[in-house]
Parts: structure tokens; sequence; C-alpha cells
């Protein structure tokens, strides 16, 4: 039996209009990352995570616990499942947060906030205001939702005087650049990735890295945002070599996670097709987005014998030196 | 035996934006697709403009298990908005089959 979907959509846009995000998250775990870097609260110029890295855990969790649904007897009760997460979040039935994830992605937006600092930058944070900015909602065309959720986000930045957002991933760059000026008329707000504000810095490494690292690209950065060459300048420029994979850059191939809430399966076959491409290439593969993070890493088995890691790994090493 | 709707169409276009005439049906989009749906975008998009309602409610799996990577737009000869088609066909989806809205 394949998952209802209409079930699985529902929890997710039930959530974003109680909740304010697909999957509800505290605000004290959204911005724990944040905890010991003294940033200042808002300000013209912040840094925006629109929740995405936060949300990978809880993410794992769901699609953990539709693979284990998928043709079991549980999925008769997933209607009564809908109903009741209208009254209480039901996604703590989905099984144990993994702590090392948590860890994993909170380390990661450490890494890119000091390496805006590293690189001379001057900016805040919104802590309990940085909102989720909708990606899911937008994909699965939930847009009466997705509509008012995004209206109440800009209602925020500008409540903050916020004039420039700096994004870190892909999805959440893309609904800001691109969704928000579609839907909100007179959206005026500047909005760069920190891939691009680093290279727009100028920002210089402390360490050369003598290697070869594959880079998988992400298809909106790629595609969408026409961040391509910033990654592999921000490579370079520490002394590493990049191999490509068969697809790359403008025509990289997906990593399958943007199905994973509704088709863990498919999302699997897709990643295990792009391992196969990556693992041509070479054996360390640096990603830039956290969902294809998650599953790549959901795909790879150690008979790959690659490692996939995020860029900022990589970047905290050269740029900051502190592996 | 599905009953045509002619309108359909131009219904769709009230979900969002959506351009079923510019797609040749070359299968371009097919060649490539990583998902390699069961059904495919030229396909769902001939149905839709054909009026073929009914096939578009039986096509929903395809429809939710696109990527929307986008890797069928760079090798489009003619610009079809793919992955802005499929996303309005779920927006109508979920408005009138789901009442999700």
């Amino acid at each position: 039996m394949a998952l209802p979907t209409k079930e699985v959509l529902g929890i997710l846009v039930d959530n974003l209009k109680i909740r304010k995000c697909v999957l509800p998250i505290s605000k004290k775990a959204a911005s724990r990352w944040a905890k010991d870097l003294k940033i200042p609260k808002g300000g013209n110029t912040v840094i925006y995570t629109g929740l995405m890295y936060q949300l990978m855990p809880y993410i794992s969790a769901l699609v953990s616990a539709l693979e284990k649904m998928e043709g079991s007897f549980l999925l008769k009760f997933i209607k009564l499942g809908r109903f009741a997460n209208k009254f209480i979040s039901i996604s703590s039935f989905f099984g144990k947060i993994n702590k090392h994830e948590v860890e994993k992605h909170n380390k990661t937006l450490y890494i890119i906030a000091n390496l805006l600092k590293k690189s001379g930058l001057d900016f805040g944070y919104l802590y309990d205001n940085d909102l989720y900015a909708g990606a899911l909602a937008y994909d699965l065309g939930t847009d009466e939702a997705l509509n008012k959720h995004i209206t109440k986000v800009y209602k925020t930045l500008k409540e903050n005087n916020v004039k420039r957002v700096i994004t870190v991933d892909p999805h959440t760059t893309n609904m800001l650049r691109e969704v928000f000026p579609e839907k909100i008329k007179d959206f005026d707000i500047e909005v760069k990735s920190y891939l691009e504000v680093l290279i727009d810095n100028k920002i210089k490494p402390v360490k050369q890295i003598n290697g070869e690292v594959v880079v998988h690209d992400s298809c909106v950065y790629a595609r969408c945002e026409n961040v391509i060459d910033e990654p592999r300048i921000l490579i370079e420029n520490s002394g590493t070599k990049i191999s490509e994979p068969e697809d790359t850059k403008k025509f990289t191939y997906c990593c399958g996670g943007p199905v994973e809430s509704l088709f863990p399966d498919k999302a699997l076959v897709i990643g295990k097709e792009r391992i196969k491409q990556l693992k041509k290439a070479g054996k360390e593969v640096l990603v830039m987005c956290p969902i294809c993070y998650a599953n790549l890493s959901r795909s790879v088995t150690s008979d790959d014998n690659i490692k996939i890691k995020d860029i900022t790994d990589f970047l905290n090493e050269a740029y900051l030196s502190e592996k | 035996m599905y009953k045509l709707n002619f309108e359909f169409s131009t219904e769709l276009s009230k979900f969002g934006a959506v351009d079923l005439y510019a797609c040749y049906n070359c299968g371009c989009c097919t060649a490539i697709c990583p998902m390699g749906l069961d059904i495919l975008p030229r396909v769902i998009f001939r149905h839709a403009l054909m009026g073929f309602q009914g096939n578009i409610s039986d096509e929903k799996e395809s429809i939710f298990s696109c990527l929307l990577c986008k890797r069928c737009e760079e090798s489009c000869p003619n610009e079809v908005p793919i992955a802005g088609n499929i996303r309005t066909l779920r927006h109508y989806i979920n408005c009138e089959e789901y009442n999700i809205k």
C-alpha cells in the first residue's frame, strides 16, 4: 500500500498553519546553534536560516517513520493522526530525533556565521523571528497556506527593519529571492546566499589543502539561483582540486530529496543513482544543501567507499582552520 | 470512459501560472528525467490540454513524484515551464480533490 499523499500533505500544511512550520520545532531548538556566538539581535543585515538545517533531523524522523508505515496496518490510522495533529503535534510520535544529526546541522550554521564574520560582514540574527520560508509548502502546491505564511514572514522581516538577508541554503534563497517577490507586492529586501557573500567579500583561506573533492551541485542553486562558480572558487582558492561528476553544474542530477516526505522509497532510488555518478568522480563529496546532504547520506552504503560532507566542513578547515 | 472538459486548461490557470500550449510533445524532458515517471510530463500536459480531467486525477502519483529539479527544462527546446506547470497541477489537485487549502 502506497503512502496516502493527501493525509501526509494535510499534516504538513496543518503544521504550517498552526505551528508556522511544516514540522514543529521549538524556538529554543531552532536558535540553539547561535547561543555562543553573541550575534546581535536584528539589524539591517541578518543571517537567515529559514530553519532548513534545523528541520532536517525532524524530516529524517518523519521519513524513517513513513518508510516503516509503507505497507503496514498503521496506515489505516493516518487519517486519525491528521485529525489529532490539529490539536496536539503528532510529530513526536514519528520517532526519536537523532542528537548527532542535530549537532551536525547546528555546527554547520555555527561555521557559516563564523565564515561571514571572518569575511568582514557585520550582521545580526532574528532568533525567535527567524521563520521557516515555506519551501516545502511551495513545492507541494499548497498555495493558500503558503501565501498566508509568507505574508507573516515578510511582515516580521519589515517589523525588524531588515533590508538584506544572508541565506544559508538553496531552498530558502530561492523562496526569498524568487518566490516572495512574485507573491508580495513591493518586496524590497536584498537576498544573498552566504557563498555569494564570501566571494563578494573576498574571504582569504588560512590553510592550503592539497587534495581533491567532488562537488555535487544543488538543483536549486545551479538551475534557479546560478550559484555555481562560488563554491568552486572557494574550494580552489584553498589549493584543492575539483573533480566533476558526470552530470554537473547546470545539468546536475537531483539527490532525490525533494520527494522524500511523500515517497521515501523513490527518493532512495534517485539518491542511489546519484551516488553511482559521484563515486566514479572521487571519494569525498561536498554538498551545499541540507536536503542533498540528508538524502545522499541516506543513499550511501559502506561499500560505496565515499564520504558525503557539507561544504562548510571543508570551508571550516580551509578558512577558519578549526577541524 | 472519462468525460471531457474542454475548459480544463483554462480552468487550470486559476490555480497558477501554466503554459500547456508551448509543449511540442517532443520527449526531450522524458529522455533525461531522473525520476523516469510512469506518466511523463509531456503526457500529463497533453491530457490537461485536451481536457481529459479524469486522467489528471489518475495521474496524481506522477504529479506529486516530480522532483521539480528542472533538469528537463534545461533541455526543453521551447522553454516550457515544466516545473511550474506541475506545481500548478498540484495546487489544482490540493484544492479540487484533496480539499487542502
